[in-house]
């Protein structure tokens, strides 16, 4: 809004600058007016001024609608003043540079009545589909959508006649449509339904529903046979467009699960699915690295987009090294004893847990997203992904490739495959498997690590976040097969969509339920996940 | 063939007959808190520096329902190696079956006065009672309830995952997901039982006042009765040949099944007797702690529950009792006296206890007292360590 709005004015400056013609002096005069004009005429000033045609008008009128154009007493100057702000926030209308300093009582608000509005908003809706910015006309013939009436057309069908865009097209056939539906005669009906197919916006949709409803006692407000099977094969059309959006939505929803899922279980998938090791203390990485994320915010507190960058490697390296701490300092005494290995690091678990609540506070911490990340992708009226999660399903992916590369590719990665694969061999060979083990546990930690930043731009950051991640990680790799990056991948991806196809029918907990017993039932029939390894060192 | 017999017999302490030392001892320990405690509470007066408080007395209770749920897990995780993260879940089922009943008990003396329907269910504008609670007002029937959905569940449960051979860290996975997602069940009002505040406020079991002293005293001993009889049961189960094969199974699972035991069947018993226990216990906890909610099926509960048998040492039965009474005793007494450290002690306790303390502080009266006995120069079964050694090596 106010961006397109900045532009808006940008291009209108250019323009006065270019062309200081016989017609700007016309359009400053008409402008003037409306400091002078009486309350009874402003509607025809308003008129006038628009009448020029003139892109620039279009803040003055904005202003005025808003009640928020003033003039100056000494000069006649037009400003726009919001007095809900404490100082007032005064900007000069015709070059848009803020006023500071001055007093209010220097100014006198132009006062215009309901008429008045009524005309404003026609003669601005005029100018804005007149607008050389597509999302400007996108705009305005959407909200002209709500509230159409036939006097529109002349407008509309002008406006029709110039555009190029498919979007906008679309949205002013609707619009003029819509009070066809209203006022013309069944074949006038009939044409206007035609404009309508597909058509996905709220206000054609509830035109339409209108039009198939009854009346109180039963017999059809629509009177017209042809027209009420007409509507509804068009309702049918914008339906299954609907649908089609949803089924998308959810999807997309189910993805940005499961790509969560994905970044809070991957880094089990190597300490627990490579080496075997049960980390209950997997969940308390991930809170380590949210924090990390909190600290480094707090550092840099005016950076948003450096903290979050910064703190991507340093969430890394934080939970790694606690990662490695821990192998060295509790795991490596406890290889082959997997049992006692989820006892200490659960005890670890309740430590850092602890910990964090003393340094912290037991309280909730909010980590501020950048502006790139806030907001969403809207496609259409009906249709739009939120950012941040789409960025977290990008990281998300970008984190395991990195991880399959590492893995597939360098040294570190065959050691690791080496050792998970038959240690005994490996050290035969003349791998340090105790070196191994430190760096893959350290590995998996810092990945845990990374997932906390990301979902620090999801969740609250507090002490027991890491709980609320660790049954679903231990699901998702036992899901998809021990020992197996891929098998994670699918196995997240998976139950994240199934999740979000089951909500809508049974609610967000029953569908959790459902999933947790389906994975139940799925290990009975397949022990060893959805791809399980094969060879020999699987037997053990 | 001896060698084995023995090790298999013997666990990790000698305990081949009932009447054990250390069972003795639980026992005379037991039966000396069922004499003293109720004297110093009724007997007593309340000035006398020998009084103990009915909150002292139901804490003891607590307490006690603790040590026989630990004893069920000890029951099927030292014994038959099946860790179980999802024990509270038995527990709870056992509470909620209980507390259904109590609930029924209030009638109309609820805040909404509602002869038929408890509280919550007038808070969410229901307007009769859902099929699962009827007959909970009979006493014998809540009982019974009490009995066979835990059982069931532990059954039908059991013989999924131990007839697929899920073993291990495996199903110590699923267990978790089982409590989990009964908490997130019993979380939802819809479930119908009581959403997130669960069931509370109740006022008397079977005509008895629950605030009074006397019923108090009462639950405390039945809670005492229950764990003797738990624990002697346990034990009967443990040294008797069905509790042989257990062992034998959970020292090497493939060579019991090779050798013709229908290892399937050992488990799906052993482990809905271990939740018959857990749902006794969880059903004598709810009248003297006043409330049941979802709470306790949070796996972490659960974990908490295999701690104490870790720490009081596993397949030794009294060690799980041991483990559970001073767990929680410390429990209580550091989140009053410091509630900052307790995570931390605890976190620390696991740690401590895996790494040096793998047979829990049953292992280390164990190696006391055979020290003790090598110093005064008796001679050593060497055959029975070496049996121990084998034991050891396998769990």
């Amino acid at each position: 809004m106010s961006f397109s709005k900045r532009l808006c004015v940008g291009v209108l400056l250019l323009f006065s600058v270019c062309l200081s013609s016989a017609d700007d002096s016309e359009f400053s005069q008409k402008l003037a007016a409306l400091t002078t004009t009486k309350l009874s005429e402003m509607s025809a000033a308003v008129e006038d001024v628009a009448n020029t045609g003139k892109e620039q008008a279009l803040p003055y009128l904005d202003a005025l609608l808003n009640n928020q154009l003033y003039f100056r007493k000494s000069d006649s100057k037009l400003f726009r003043i919001d007095t809900s702000k404490d100082p007032a926030i005064m900007t000069e209308v015709a070059v848009d540079k803020k006023l500071e300093g001055a007093d209010t009582s220097d100014f006198k608000k132009i006062i215009i009545s309901n008429s008045v509005r009524t005309k404003l908003r026609e003669v601005m809706a005029r100018l804005q589909l007149a607008s050389s910015d597509t999302k400007l006309r996108a705009r305005a013939a959407r909200e002209m959508l709500g509230a159409v009436t036939e006097s529109d057309k002349p407008i509309l069908e002008e406006a029709l006649s110039k555009e190029k865009n498919d979007e906008v097209i679309a949205l002013l056939k609707a619009a003029i449509a819509l009070p066809q539906l209203d006022s013309g005669t069944a074949a006038q009906r009939l044409a206007a339904l035609d404009n309508l197919e597909g058509n996905v916006e709220p206000a054609v949709r509830n035109r339409l529903n209108q039009l198939l409803e009854k009346n109180a006692d039963g017999t059809f407000i629509e009177t017209d046979v042809a027209v009420r099977s007409r509507a509804s094969v068009v309702m049918g059309t914008i339906e299954s467009k609907l649908q089609r959006y949803r089924l998308l939505e959810t999807i997309f929803f189910g993805i940005s699960l499961g790509s969560v899922l994905l970044l809070a279980a991957i880094g089990l998938a190597i300490t627990f699915g490579v080496m075997g090791v049960i980390n209950m203390a997997h969940g308390e990485l991930i809170m380590l690295g949210a924090y990390t994320t909190y600290v480094i915010q707090q550092w840099l507190p005016n950076q948003l987009e450096l903290s979050l960058l910064l703190a991507v490697p340093a969430a890394f390296v934080v939970a790694g090294l606690v990662g490695i701490a821990i192998e060295r300092g509790v795991i490596r005494w406890l290889y082959g004893r997997a049992l006692e290995t989820l006892l200490a690091t659960f005890g670890i678990s309740l430590v850092l847990q602890q910990a964090v609540r003393t340094i912290f506070s037991p309280l909730n911490r909010q980590v501020a997203t950048p502006d790139w990340m806030s907001g969403s992708w809207q496609i259409n009226s009906v249709f739009s992904l939120t950012l941040n999660r789409l960025y977290i399903v990008v990281f998300s992916l970008i984190v395991f490739a990195l991880l399959s590369l590492l893995l597939k590719k360098t040294s570190l990665g065959l050691y690791v495959r080496a050792v998970s694969q038959n240690r005994a061999m490996a050290k035969a060979m003349g791998v340090r498997s105790d070196w191994v083990d430190a760096l893959t546990f350290g590995l998996g930690s810092g990945i845990a690590g990374m997932a906390g930043v990301a979902l620090s731009q999801l969740t609250n950051v507090g002490p027991n976040m890491g709980q609320a991640y660790i049954i679903d990680s231990f699901m998702v790799v036992v899901f998809g097969g021990v020992g197996n990056l891929w098998g994670t991948l699918v196995g997240s991806l998976a139950l994240g969509v199934a999740n979000k196809f089951l909500e809508p029918a049974s609610g967000a907990v029953l569908a959790k339920i459902f999933v947790l017993i389906f994975i139940i039932l799925f290990i009975q029939k397949r022990p060893r996940g959805l791809f399980p390894q094969k060879g020999r060192s699987a037997e053990s | 063939m001896q060698n084995i017999t023995s090790a298999a017999g013997s666990g990790w302490l000698g305990m081949r007959t009932r009447w054990d030392k250390p069972s003795v001892g639980l026992y005379v320990l037991l039966a000396l808190a069922a004499i003293v405690v109720p004297i110093c509470n009724l007997l007593i007066p309340e000035n006398s520096a020998l009084h103990i408080s009915t909150y002292t007395v139901t804490l003891l209770g607590k307490y006690l329902c603790y040590a026989l749920l630990a004893l069920a897990v000890d029951v099927i995780w030292g014994y038959c190696g099946i860790l179980s993260l999802g024990h509270g879940a038995f527990f709870a089922l056992g509470g909620y079956a209980m507390g259904m009943y109590l609930m029924r008990q209030i009638g109309d003396r609820g805040m909404y006065a509602n002869p038929l329907l408890p509280d919550f269910m007038v808070f969410l504008n229901w307007s009769e009672l859902p099929w699962y609670w009827h007959g909970v007002n009979h006493f014998a029937f809540a009982m019974l309830l009490v009995f066979v959905v835990p059982g069931l569940l532990a059954y039908v449960f059991g013989s999924l995952a131990f007839r697929s051979r899920v073993t291990g860290v495996y199903l110590s996975i699923i267990t978790q997901a089982l409590t989990y997602a009964l908490m997130l069940a019993f979380f939802r009002n819809a479930f119908g039982f009581g959403g997130n505040n669960g069931l509370t406020d109740f006022k008397d079991i079977l005509g008895f006042n629950l605030q009074h002293d006397g019923t108090r005293i009462v639950l405390y001993l039945l809670s005492i009765a229950a764990l003797v009889g738990g624990y002697a049961l346990s034990r009967k189960i443990v040294t008797s040949k069905f509790g042989r094969v257990v062992i034998a199974i959970r020292d090497a699972e493939s060579r019991a099944r090779f050798m013709g035991y229908r290892v399937d069947h050992y488990k799906v018993w052993l482990f809905v007797f271990s939740a018959l226990l857990a749902a006794v216990a969880g059903a004598l906890y709810v009248p003297q702690v006043g409330i049941i909610n979802p709470g306790e099926f949070s796996p972490l509960n659960s974990i908490e529950i295999v701690i104490w048998v870790a720490i009081g040492g596993r397949g030794t039965l009294y060690g799980a009792v041991i483990g559970a009474l001073l767990v929680n005793y410390a429990k209580t007494w550091f989140t009053a006296a410091f509630p900052e450290v307790w995570l931390f002690a605890l976190g620390a306790l696991f740690v401590l206890v895996t790494l040096f303390l793998p047979k829990g502080i049953a292992g280390l009266l164990a190696t006391k007292k055979q020290a003790l006995t090598f110093l005064s120069g008796k001679k050593n079964d060497s055959q029975e360590n070496e049996s121990k050694k084998i034991a050891g090596e396998n769990s």
